[in-house]
């Protein structure tokens, strides 16, 4: 198990490899279709939300209020990543991103755009939204609410020991590829 | 008081925040299986803390609560129309309560009006017997494994697949090995083979209502259960697509009559957080006993 602790610098970033289990501790962003398109159609990020050196949480949290009026998350597990793929690289490179979270994968323009800017995408467990939630400690933020709704909205999110696996790594490795192909191959000799 | 409507929502509670037993059962030896220090080790012993975790907080296991479909079996005379609205009214008032997520779209305007209440939300399937029992079951059907279902027409000349067992063996392969993770696996089949295209994917979907260790009675069917279950769990796609010795936990087949010019063979997926239960209502509505 790895502990990858904020600051997320490249160098932490390109010693991740393929198939490593890590947890995280920082800050993440959550960002999923409305932002992705916005961001990708040249819209600013809102004042507040620095995505270099940052993490991209593919998710639409339910989030609610206490009683104290603060913010509680309540289920966050990851959404499909794939369709984000259209946006992802132009993202990763303009604003520096480290590190996108997500399920499912992504394909071969967010693993070029990994290895040029030294990336990594990040596979939570879905379906596992209690389990995810636990690891958030603080929700720091809100931004866009008004703008896209709860889900779509970016959530500043403090997390600690947030446990992913490294699927696609900085140096063009993917974990789905090689499964994929892998599983291709057994399957082709049991027909 | 609605008495059939508070035990829906009852229903709903628990259909949302635990696992049936059966699928519970198998989660765990799937997880003995996988070898210790594996990263498809750590998928299971995180799924398996969730399932612990949602039940004990009465919580959705995954925030995607899914499509509503109510499956219903009544005697002669039992009052749909009257059923429908106390489900409507149900599932209304378990979004309030944070058992399902505002989770279903009006499909020409884009509007969520946060109740999950629509034209074709929640679904109900309702069947006419001779007992005077009344069933209820219910299934909330995720949209990334419903996403990695598949429906093939037979023959399927790019995969060698004719209009045989063995051409509906290697098409229901070949839908394992294109979902891969995407659907939350370890996932359980359900298929329908026959039909046209609408009864085959129903049929597929009322296959999940199995219990995952019952046995098939139809001898080719069950040989075709075993044998996918076993060849599907030696691809290595294991857990969410990590590469592993568990990529399916169920396999559910059954035929129906098809037309001499059609032959179509119906998947459907269903990810780990297989949410089904299931209750048997007296007559006004009360549960007595849950079936799964
Ligand atoms: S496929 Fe199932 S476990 Fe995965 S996100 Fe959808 S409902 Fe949840």
């Amino acid at each position: 198990m790895i502990h990858l602790t904020a600051p997320f610098t490249e160098e932490k970033i390109r010693a991740l490899k393929v198939g490593d289990a890590v947890e995280i501790t920082g800050v993440l962003f959550t960002g999923r279709d409305a932002v992705h398109k916005y961001l990708a159609k040249g819209g600013e990020l809102p004042p507040g939300v620095n995505l270099r050196d940052g993490i991209i949480y593919h998710c639409g949290p339910v989030v609610l209020k206490d009683a104290a009026s603060q913010w509680k998350v309540v289920a966050a597990g990851p959404t499909t990543s794939i369709r984000e793929e259209p946006y992802q690289a132009g993202i990763i490179e303009k604003f520096g991103v480290r590190g996108v979270i997500g399920k499912g994968g992504m394909g071969d323009r967010t693993l070029a755009a990994c290895k040029a800017s030294g990336a990594v995408y990040l596979h939570a467990i879905g379906g596992a939204a209690q389990v995810l939630a636990e690891k958030i400690t603080a929700v720091r933020n809100v931004y866009l609410m008004d703008k896209f709704g709860s889900p779509e909205a970016i959530w500043e999110l403090q997390v600690e020991r947030f446990p992913v696996v490294v699927t696609m790594d900085a140096h063009g490795r993917s974990l789905h590829q090689e499964v994929f192909a892998a599983s291709s191959a057994e399957l082709a000799k049991r027909l | 008081m609605n008495v059939l409507q508070d035990s829906l929502i009852e229903l709903i509670r628990r259909t949302s925040a635990e696992i049936p037993d059966d699928v519970q059962r198998t989660i765990l030896q799937a997880l003995e299986r996988e070898k210790q220090g594996t990263i498809a080790e750590s998928a299971f012993q995180i799924i398996e803390q969730n399932i612990a975790l949602a039940k004990q907080k009465s919580q959705p296991i995954c925030q995607d609560t899914g499509s509503v479909l109510f499956y219903v079996d009544g005697p002669v005379g039992y009052d749909q129309i009257a059923f429908a609205e106390a489900g409507r009214a149900a599932v209304t008032q378990a979004t309030k309560k944070g058992y399902l997520r505002q989770n279903s779209v009006d499909s020409l305007t884009g509007r969520n009006d946060g109740t999950n209440v629509g034209p074709g939300a929640p679904t109900f399937h309702f069947h006419q017997h001779r007992s005077a029992e009344i069933a209820v079951r219910l299934v909330l059907k995720g949209g990334g494994c419903e996403n990695v279902g598949a429906q093939y027409s037979l023959p399927a000349e790019q995969l060698k697949a004719d209009r045989d067992l063995d051409g509906c063996r290697k098409v229901i392969l070949d839908a394992v090995l294109q979902a891969q993770g995407k659907g939350c696996g370890p996932g359980v089949l359900g298929v329908c083979i026959g039909g046209d295209r609408a009864t085959g994917y129903e049929f597929s979907k009322t296959q999940l209502l199995r219990k995952l260790d019952d046995r098939n009675p139809v001898p080719e069917l069950d040989r075709l259960e075993q044998d996918i279950l076993k060849t599907a769990n030696e691809l290595g796609i294991g857990p969410m697509g990590f590469g592993g010795r568990t990529t399916l936990l169920g396999v559910k087949i059954r035929a129906a009559n098809r037309v001499p010019a059609s032959y179509f063979v119906s998947v459907s997926y269903m990810c780990w957080a297989f949410r089904r239960q299931g209750v048997m209502l007296d007559e006004q509505g009360s549960i007595q006993t849950w079936l799964y």
